[in-house]
């Protein structure tokens, strides 16, 4: 030991930051390096959500050429609203997969909050803000008992779900009692909400410049936090690819949109959904538990994170998110009914969040994935409904992609074992 | 069995145990894993636990670590009784514990897994406060991490032993307690992870290693206590005891005959004592 009890580590990073110390760190440096490094990330099977991409852009090449409507303004308005309801259960998905469990029964639970909402409206004379809230906390309430159940018995989530899943099937039917359909009243909010609310180009412009704007600013920032803490900022010209890269990419779509309906405010609400969890995985305390938890539960309770309390706290805003899409699916379909949630809801959002790049296994994927998957999934099933195939094609081609991303899910984490990164 | 000064340099030949256990039983069910254990600790010292498998090294860990509770015996720290009744409390305390399977998060990158459960944030993450600190950390030790943003799955066994040493010193703790940190390292990582654990010494810091390795055990502890079958067995200071002692403490051949036997031997043969 040459220099122990010193404080010389304090003082070195006058001269190079902290981080870059070690001769044997490969340095990448510019807008090169960050492609370098990217390749690199890549090789070693850290794929993040190229695969998707790559797919996504190939669907859509596959689609435009069997059929010219499908790169049309007004389908892909189509796209975007048929993607928000299970895309936002789909984000719930993403948290339970996180933590290396499964919820099978947010489709019972987002026809449960369909049933609910119709019945609240128009059988109960509720305002409809109440019957939001009477679903959305039923939904949480049945998150918190599936929490309880896990943390005191040990029941794996995959047992407790599938009983929920029946569970809340029939109360969905109870609730909806024997017509079972109701139709909700077109000019009720909700219902604009999932057909015909649409921002005004200028509304949709101004959205892309924020987002874009509080890219830029938020790498700023922490870049200047970074360099202020002794460690290497980030290049300022690659802050404004970036930030330029999204503006750019934003604002053509807001425009070819607008040249028909436009961007959909319940697809916004989606896409700010996405965004938020986003931030609450990547930059909190509880963010930072949850891959915890996904990743090595004992060694999360070693450290001292309350497991139960993360688990039960995922668990619920599954049930959340399951019922908010529940909610976006009846004011888009105008009404609550007994097939709600059913058929193939569950296994589509569960779909997405792994086509996404959530990992089945725990601890790898990012909320980004339930918007990346279920647009795959919406693209496949809204091409092939263009090219007038029926639904036993298009499940079969969703089968087909969902196997295909879980083998990119467990190849990818051969690659990581043998790169070292298990 | 009497203490003397653990350490040539200690000026004073009384001084106070940081962590003292008197008494320690466990059973689980019908077996009786801990008979009346007792343990003294000092600060700066390296206390070596030895034992034949089940003879209850983990056990004591698990209870020094707030995994299982104690069914009798005391357990001082700093001249206070206290308990233990979760890992919380025994971090709190300023007892850290490096597991034998090292428990650490494969997906999370070594910055996040120095501060899991004690990030610093004030609502969301202070990043940069918490890569500061691990750099620092990592340089006291004389680590060798090229970087603190990579997964830790990609370190080798010796650098996890690293990050895992280096986590449980986050918080300043008092007593470190390593469980068969060696175990499935090579060579130079068995090296580097015994100059850290001297380093730790070095810092003052109560140091107790578990071990099966009695060449490790020789090279850094300062006094080997032998568990067997439950039950103290032995406290040796390292420059006094033979190689062949400890065995026989260990296999239980401690009546004089045996140990008279084996010192003998060895001596006979011109071993390594
Ligand atoms: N959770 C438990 N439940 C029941 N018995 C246990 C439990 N933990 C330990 N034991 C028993 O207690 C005894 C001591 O086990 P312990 O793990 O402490 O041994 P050890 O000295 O660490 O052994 P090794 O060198 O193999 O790691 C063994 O007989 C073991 O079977
Ligand atoms: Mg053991």
């Amino acid at each position: 030991m040459s220099k122990n009890k010193t404080t010389a580590a304090n003082e070195s990073p006058a001269e190079l930051a902290a981080d870059v110390l070690d001769e044997r760190l490969i340095r990448h440096e510019g807008l090169g390096g960050a492609v370098r490094a990217f390749f690199q990330r890549v090789r070693g099977g850290d794929l993040g959500s190229l695969p998707v991409v790559i797919g996504l852009v190939l669907i859509w090449a596959i689609f435009q050429i069997l059929n010219q409507n499908f790169l049309s303004s007004n389908n892909l308005v189509d796209l975007t609203m048929q993607s928000a309801a299970t895309g936002t259960i789909a984000i719930g998905v993403v948290l339970v997969l996180l933590i290396a469990q499964i919820d099978l029964s947010i489709g019972s639970i987002s026809g449960l909050a369909a049933a609910i909402l119709a019945v609240g409206m128009t059988q109960l004379g509720w305002p409809i803000w109440l019957a939001v809230i009477v679903a959305l906390l039923a939904a949480i309430a049945i998150g918190l008992l599936y929490g309880i159940l896990y943390t005191r018995f040990g029941v794996p989530t995959f047992v407790i779900t599938l009983a929920g899943l029946l569970a809340v099937l029939g109360l969905q039917l109870k609730i909806l009692g024997p017509n079972g359909s109701i139709n909700l009243p077109y000019e009720s909010w909700i219902v604009q909400l999932g057909t015909s609310m649409f921002f005004p180009p200028w509304a949709a412009y101004a959205l892309a410049i924020i987002a874009a704007l509080g890219m830029f600013f938020s790498d700023w920032f922490r870049s200047r936090r970074r360099v202020r803490a002794g460690l290497t900022g980030n290049s300022v010209t690659l802050m404004f690819i970036k930030a330029g890269l999204l503006l750019a990419l934003l604002l053509v779509a807001v425009w070819y949109l607008a040249t028909t309906r436009g961007v959909g405010v319940m697809f916004a609400l989606f896409v700010a959904f996405v965004v938020i969890m986003n931030f609450f995985l990547t930059r909190t305390r509880w963010g930072r538990a949850v891959y915890a938890v996904g990743g090595n539960v004992e060694a999360a309770r070693r450290a001292g994170i309350k497991v139960n309390r993360i688990v039960i706290s995922v668990l619920m805003l599954g049930t959340l998110f399951a019922a908010i899409g529940g909610l976006f699916a009846t004011g888009r379909l105008t009404a609550a009914t007994l097939s709600s949630g059913g058929g193939d809801t569950n296994l589509v959002a569960i779909a997405a969040a792994v086509i996404g790049g959530t990992s089945l296994f725990g601890g790898r994927g990012s909320a980004y994935s339930a918007l990346l998957g279920i647009f795959v999934i919406q693209s496949i099933s809204n091409g092939l409904s263009l090219l007038n195939l029926d639904s036993s094609i298009r499940y079969m081609i969703t089968g087909a992609v969902l196997l295909l991303a879980v083998i990119i899910d467990a190849l990818s984490r051969r690659s990581r074992a043998t790169h070292g990164q298990a | 069995m009497t203490m003397e000064a653990p350490l040539a340099e200690q000026p004073t030949l009384q001084r106070e145990p940081v962590l003292s256990l008197r008494g320690i039983s466990k059973n689980f069910g019908a077996v009786q894993a801990l008979t009346d254990v007792d343990m003294d600790i000092f600060a700066g010292e390296v206390v070596a636990i030895v034992g034949d498998n089940g003879a209850g090294k983990s056990t004591l860990v698990k209870i020094l670590a707030g995994v299982h509770g104690p069914d009798a015996g005391t357990i001082m720290f700093d001249g206070r009784r206290v308990t233990i009744p979760s890992p919380a409390a025994a971090r709190a305390l300023g007892l850290a514990i490096v597991f034998q399977d090292l428990s650490l998060c494969d997906n999370l990158d070594v910055v996040s897994n120095l501060f899991l459960g004690r990030e610093v944030s004030d609502f969301t993450l202070n990043e940069e406060e918490m890569e500061k600190h691990s750099w620092t950390l990592l340089r006291q030790l004389s680590a060798k991490i090229p970087s603190v943003r990579i997964a830790v799955a990609s370190l080798s066994g010796g650098q996890r032993q690293t990050v895992a040493i280096a986590r449980s010193l986050i918080g300043d703790p008092q007593v470190v307690i390593l469980d068969e940190p060696t175990a499935a390292l090579g060579v130079a990582q068995t090296a580097e992870v015994l100059n850290l654990i001297e380093n730790l010494r070095e810092r003052g810091l109560g140091v107790v290693l578990i071990s099966h390795n009695m060449a490790d055990v020789q090279a850094v502890a300062d006094r080997v206590v032998v568990l067997r079958l439950g039950r103290n067995n032995g406290d040796f200071r390292i420059p006094e005891v033979s190689y062949e002692e400890i065995i026989s403490a260990i296999t239980g051949a401690t009546d004089n005959a045996v140990t008279r036997r084996a010192t003998a031997h060895g001596t006979h043969e011109g071993s390594d004592s």
